[in-house]
């Protein structure tokens, strides 16, 4: 099928628009924080970098990043042990009730997050306060948030497995290994650069997280992206919010674009 | 290496947490949502009752519903729209050495958080905001602005399952449809559009699923928008099994929505 320059240009052209419609809201945002303008109105009658220098003693933003770090960090050490047994277990072994388990662990991820919402906070009011008395709080943001993080993880664990095959593991074995040495000499040297890919994809989801997170947080633990929520219908916490939000941004890209060096562009597509 | 324990080893962490945690809690919501509350303390009442999925068919959820699943075929086609064309784009018609460039220009927003691009969408729909200074008017916040975000949140889902699906296109095929005498819009609808079916309908499982359960957008660029995500918050707190006859309305709605899909091949293609 030829195309004519006419129509190569003309798609040329469509491709150019929709870049700019992707990247054009997240150029406003970044331009935003430098605005002038309190209330942000277009275009911006001046420069300044107080909003910077404001959002950087808040205290708000300050606590809540403390709290996104350390429930990501929780969850995502638990989605990786998890992530990667289970990994294990379904590539390296074949049994009944294979395809369910497969299906189960992409359910957190399929549902809509309200679903999931509304079931983690049932169980928070249901089981864990009557019977544990444990609250909504930073526990109950790790457990929602390991949930979905063990498909990331095993995700990015089967991929690479599947990629080793299991001729290495067989060859150590012949060569006396019990399987605990073996996994130890042959498979995780293997596996560690999808291991690190899937715990910085995993962090990245946890620090972003905001739709789960809502239902499983208490009132005095937001973590970040809640701040900016609670904190987005105030108008006179507007600027520190933007700088807030582009801060989050490079948050939000570093460890992927991170990830996606280590293991590769499935990586980054596993994001979804 | 196939000794059961060693198996049972492997799964029985990950499975006790997901049976558990997550089907439990599943599970307790489909319950819940028979169930009643006491109108004067507001708690729970293990009651089985079916009068929470008979109010859903009341005019005001009936009208919630229609319009939440509205919005998510709204955003469907418009995704489709844009991505059939960009995809072809970066797959048949720009240089090889551009293309690994294009996928990861349109991968790298999809890494930046959903809730600061939604927050961008909120200060160019506002009043006095880029929009109005760009083109002379804004839509403000409501059911327009709710679409256009939602489109542009998951634009990246549709665009990456139809460009895979376009180079697994032979281009042999294109041209053996050019031999046969097909300008390029028929050779479009009978050569390209079928084979790109279950590429479509994979992105499109992601838009819909993600606009039908959103409640956090339509907060933020909806004003005082009405759709399901955000009547099931309304009532979580007062009337948790209503909130959970809402939420498994979704799953529901979902759940026929991939069984349509299913014959396409989409799922496959996951």
């Amino acid at each position: 099928m030829r195309l004519g320059l006419g129509s190569r240009l003309g798609f040329g052209a469509f491709a150019a628009v929709v870049l700019a419609f992707i990247y054009v809201p997240i150029g406003v945002v970044t331009l935003n924080s430098f605005n002038s303008d309190r209330t942000f109105g277009w275009p911006p009658p001046g420069l300044t970098t107080q909003w910077w220098s404001l959002a950087l003693e808040a205290q708000g933003p300050r606590d809540a990043i403390a709290t996104s770090v350390k429930a990501g960090l929780g969850a995502t050490a638990i989605a990786l042990v998890l992530g990667s047994l289970l990994s294990l277990a379904l590539t390296r072994y074949a049994f009944f009730g294979k395809h369910a388990i497969s299906i189960l662990v992409v359910l957190p991820i399929a549902l809509p997050g309200i679903v999931t919402g509304v079931a983690l906070q049932s169980v928070i009011t249901n089981v864990l306060n009557p019977v544990f008395g444990i609250n909504a709080g930073l526990f109950t943001i790790v457990v929602g948030h390991a949930t979905f993080c063990i498909v990331v993880v095993f995700n990015n664990v089967t991929a690479r497995l599947r990629r080793l095959g299991g001729s290495l593991e067989a060859a150590s074995a012949d060569l006396g290994a019990r399987p605990l040495t073996t996994f130890r000499l042959v498979t995780f040297p293997l596996l560690r650069s999808a291991v690190i890919a899937g715990a910085l994809l995993a962090f990245a989801l946890s620090f972003d997280e905001i739709v789960v997170t809502t239902f499983t947080a208490g009132p005095g633990t937001p973590t970040l992206p809640i701040w900016i929520f609670n904190n987005l219908f105030r108008p006179n916490q507007a600027p520190v919010v933007n700088v807030v939000a582009v801060v989050l941004i490079a948050v939000s890209i570093i460890p992927v674009w991170l990830a996606q060096r280590l293991a590769g562009s499935s990586a980054a597509e596993s994001r979804l | 290496m196939g000794s059961k324990k060693a198996l049972a080893g492997l799964l029985a962490p990950p499975l006790l947490w997901l049976v558990v945690a997550y089907l439990g809690a599943l599970a307790a919501i489909f319950a819940t949502a028979f169930w009643t509350t006491d109108p004067f303390t507001n708690q729970v009442v293990r009651v089985f009752t079916t009068e929470n999925i008979r109010a859903l068919f009341e005019p005001t959820y009936l009208r919630i519903i229609g319009r939440t699943l509205l919005i998510a075929a709204t955003v469907t086609v418009l995704c489709i729209v844009i991505a059939v064309p960009f995809a072809f784009f970066m797959a048949r018609v720009a240089p090889a050495r551009v293309r690994g460039l294009l996928v990861a220009a349109v991968l790298v927003p999809l890494w930046a958080s959903y809730l600061v691009k939604a927050y961008a969408w909120r200060t160019m729909v506002q009043p006095g905001g880029v929009l109005e200074s760009a083109l002379g008017s804004t839509p403000g916040y409501g059911l327009g602005a709710v679409v256009l975000t939602l489109t542009y949140l998951w634009l990246p889902y549709m665009v990456l399952p139809v460009y895979a699906g376009f180079e697994r296109l032979p281009a042999s095929h294109l041209e053996a449809s050019a031999d046969l005498g097909a300008h390029g819009l028929t050779t479009f609808r009978r050569v390209i559009l079928p084979s790109l079916l279950p590429s479509i309908a994979a992105g499109s499982i992601f838009t819909f699923s993600l606009s039908l359960g959103d409640y956090i957008a339509v907060q933020i660029v909806g004003g005082t928008l009405q759709v399901l995500g955000t009547a099931v918050l309304q009532n979580i707190t007062l009337d948790l099994p209503f909130a959970a006859a809402l939420g498994t309305a979704s799953v529901v709605i979902m759940v026929l929505y991939l069984l349509a899909v299913r014959r396409t091949g989409a799922l496959d293609n996951l």
